[in-house]
């Protein structure tokens, strides 16, 4: 299982709100049985014209060839609509680590942690302000340290802290999973059953 | 201080509580299919797990399928190969499968309320975020991930951070012509795509009493388009006219103690919401989205918003929105050309639906360069519009009565809506490319989508209908 800690890396900026996760990964994509080769199909409808592969458009922010990275910078509303994991597991296959936005809707955010993409919240403002720094220059480092829960513009030090609950926390830094726990406490669950009648 | 009817629900199936962390929510029942499943039943394999409790879980087939020729092997490889692989896990694991050609076969939001699977006072998770669905019947339902449909497999359990609560008020009476449907896009067009999120919501208020269980459901359906994890509703007489006699509802003295307990299921009049929102039902008129996410969407009297009536930050996703669907802004959404009609989707597929679209159009036809595609919620709902004779109705009109299943409300199967191609459809997201890349859905009800099917045109239902 992999681990979450210090990502330190440039960013691809996406300056789009209500970013839902059929732009993610459309439907027609949701067919393999495996959690695997998503990434291909990120942002597919974004990405190609005519549904084609060898029509790049090359407007798109992963086509232009001006930016990479780890990080992936997104309008508010990030990863609404449909609960397909798939949006989480393109992102990550893709090679992000991080997704930033100044809010992400619930389900993608749980399907994220679940899959070791941490998606750190961040004020408007900050949000603005790391787009255009990002945009002005595309090699601008950003430093995500879970520990401490800060995200830093490394260039002029300017700094947000973020929030997120203790123990997913604990989870990513160490690549502990939600079943391992529950497996854990399965005792519980029985005694539960069993006082509740179910 | 009284309790919400959530906190009810949700104080009940706590098995633990992780300091300063998420609870143990115990789930009751557990709905899968084919398109979100396979690698949860691959990641119970790889840990050598069983199914924990397989008699709390039921399967079916219905993103993947296709509506046409259902009783020969689906020709698409992969969505066969996904199919199939649905069959085996339910098979390996002891899960009751209500695959195709099973006469209880269907969306799996339809077929849990239509089999009684969906009761009162329950908590329900299914990979789909519009489980949410099932809280029509004062259930706690919401959609999760194939990571969490690992856990509930594995466990019975997930956990969970007590969501925030907000109560939405409708009081009054509806007007003629007016539907469910048109109450939740005119909530989503005022509180935005985005309005409810982090939260839990329960509708309540004289209009929201008066609506039928299918009605209340379409409701439902849509918390998860502002952002909600779910949406719910206090269960009452309407609730349990609709359970009694289904199939797996409690029945004899089962049914007398659980009537009971299903009736304490309401948010004590002292009990206090995170947020309350209150909406006079007069004021709603039949509705229309005109952008890419459901919150866009407007009265059909109104005028697409101008560019100076949103705020500065959003008027560019504003600006592309109406470039993607090929409209003006400023300029009126009613007589709108419409190519494709598309009635179906967990949000309306329903009997009383169906119904709705065979009474207005009995003995009209749709307008000659419109294709109308009517997919039922489930094998019973086409089995009793076909009882009823509205599948003569449809025909007779020109539209196409297809076997049931999600179809072109995700565009999943071959069921797509041509690139630049306008859909009014009776679903549930106008996202870009939702219905095939390209394709541009406008969002109403059955009613206004029917009437759009015989004019070819987005018109007000008010001046078709005998008021």
């Amino acid at each position: 299982m992999s681990k979450l800690s210090l990502i330190q890396s440039t960013a691809i900026p996406l300056p789009i709100e209500n970013v839902d996760t059929d732009q993610i990964i459309p439907a027609r994509f949701l067919k393999a049985t495996t959690r695997d080769g998503f990434g291909k199909n990120l942002f597919r409808d974004w990405r190609y014209e005519n549904d084609d592969e060898q029509q790049p458009k090359k407007d798109f922010v992963l086509n232009s060839g001006r930016y990479s990275g780890q990080i992936l910078l997104a309008g508010k509303n990030f990863g609404c609509g449909s609960s397909r994991e798939h949006a989480a597991w393109a992102i990550k296959d893709f090679g992000f680590h991080v997704v930033v936005s100044s809010f992400f809707a619930d389900i993608f955010r749980n399907n994220a942690l679940n899959n070791f993409l941490l998606p750190v919240t961040v004020s408007p403002s900050f949000l603005d302000m790391l787009m255009s720094a990002v945009e002005q220059d595309p090699k601008t480092l950003i430093n995500v340290n879970l520990p401490a829960q800060t995200i830093t513009l490394v260039a002029t030090g300017a700094s947000e802290s973020f929030d997120i609950n203790p123990y997913k926390k604990e989870c990513l830094i160490n690549g502990y999973d939600d079943i391992d726990y529950l497996l854990s406490i399965r005792d519980k669950i029985e005694a539960y059953e069993k006082e509740t009648g179910i | 201080m009284g309790k919400t009817l959530f906190e009810k629900i949700w104080e009940k199936h706590l098995v633990t509580t992780i300091e300063g962390g998420p609870s143990v929510l115990y789930i009751d029942k557990h709905l899968i299919h084919e398109v979100t499943s396979p690698q949860a039943f691959k990641g119970l394999s790889k840990r050598g797990l069983h199914v924990f409790r397989p008699q709390q879980v039921v399967a079916t087939a219905d993103h993947n399928v296709p509506t046409i020729d259902q009783h020969l092997p689906i020709r698409e490889e992969l969505s066969r190969k996904q199919v199939d692989a649905l069959k085996e896990n339910c098979a390996d694991f002891g899960i009751e499968l209500y695959g195709l050609g099973h006469p209880f076969q269907g969306i799996v939001h339809v077929i849990g309320p239509e089999l009684g699977i969906t009761q009162p006072g329950m908590t329900m998770v299914c990979g789909d975020s519009h489980t949410s669905t099932h809280g029509a019947f004062g259930t706690i339902a919401f959609g999760i991930g194939t990571s969490e449909v690992e856990m509930v497999l594995a466990t019975q359990c997930l956990l969970q951070t007590k969501p925030k609560l907000m109560r939405i008020n409708v009081e009054g009476n509806l007007n003629k012509g007016v539907l469910s449907k048109d109450i939740i896009l005119h909530i989503i067009s005022l509180i935005s795509a985005s309005g409810a999120t982090g939260y839990f919501v329960e509708y309540a208020g004289s209009a929201i009493r008066s609506l039928s269980m299918e009605a209340r459901m379409t409701i439902c359906n849509m918390s998860i388009e502002m952002g909600a994890r779910g949406g719910l509703i206090a269960p009452d007489e309407i609730t349990f006219q609709y359970m009694k006699g289904r199939r797996f509802a409690p029945s004899g003295d089962a049914w007398n103690e659980k009537l009971v307990y299903w009736k304490t299921l309401q948010s004590d009049t002292d009990a206090v919401f995170d947020h309350e929102l209150h909406i006079r039902a007069e004021d709603i008129e039949p509705m229309v989205t005109y952008g890419t996410n459901p919150g866009m969407g407007t009265g059909i009297s109104q005028h697409i918003p101008t560019l100076d009536a949103i705020e500065e930050k959003e008027r560019p996703n504003f600006t592309k929105a109406l470039q993607y669907m090929g409209l003006s802004a400023g300029a009126p959404i009613r007589g709108q050309k419409v190519d494709y009609v598309f009635i179906g989707s967990c949000t309306n597929s329903r009997i009383e639906d169906l119904r709705l679209v065979a009474d207005f159009v009995k003995g009209k036809k749709k307008a000659d360069e419109v294709e109308v595609w009517v997919v039922p919620g489930s094998k019973q709902v086409e089995a009793q519009a076909r009882e009823e004779g509205i599948d003569k109705i449809f025909e007779e009109a020109g539209f196409q009565l297809r076997g049931p299943g999600c179809s072109a409300c995700l565009g999943m199967n071959e069921d797509k809506i041509p690139a630049g191609k306008y859909c009014i459809s009776t679903s549930n997201r106008n996202f870009e490319g939702r219905q095939g890349p390209n394709a541009r859905t406008l969002l109403a009800s059955p009613l206004t989508a029917a009437v759009a099917a015989i004019t070819g045109k987005v018109e007000d239902v008010r001046d078709y209908i005998n008021l």
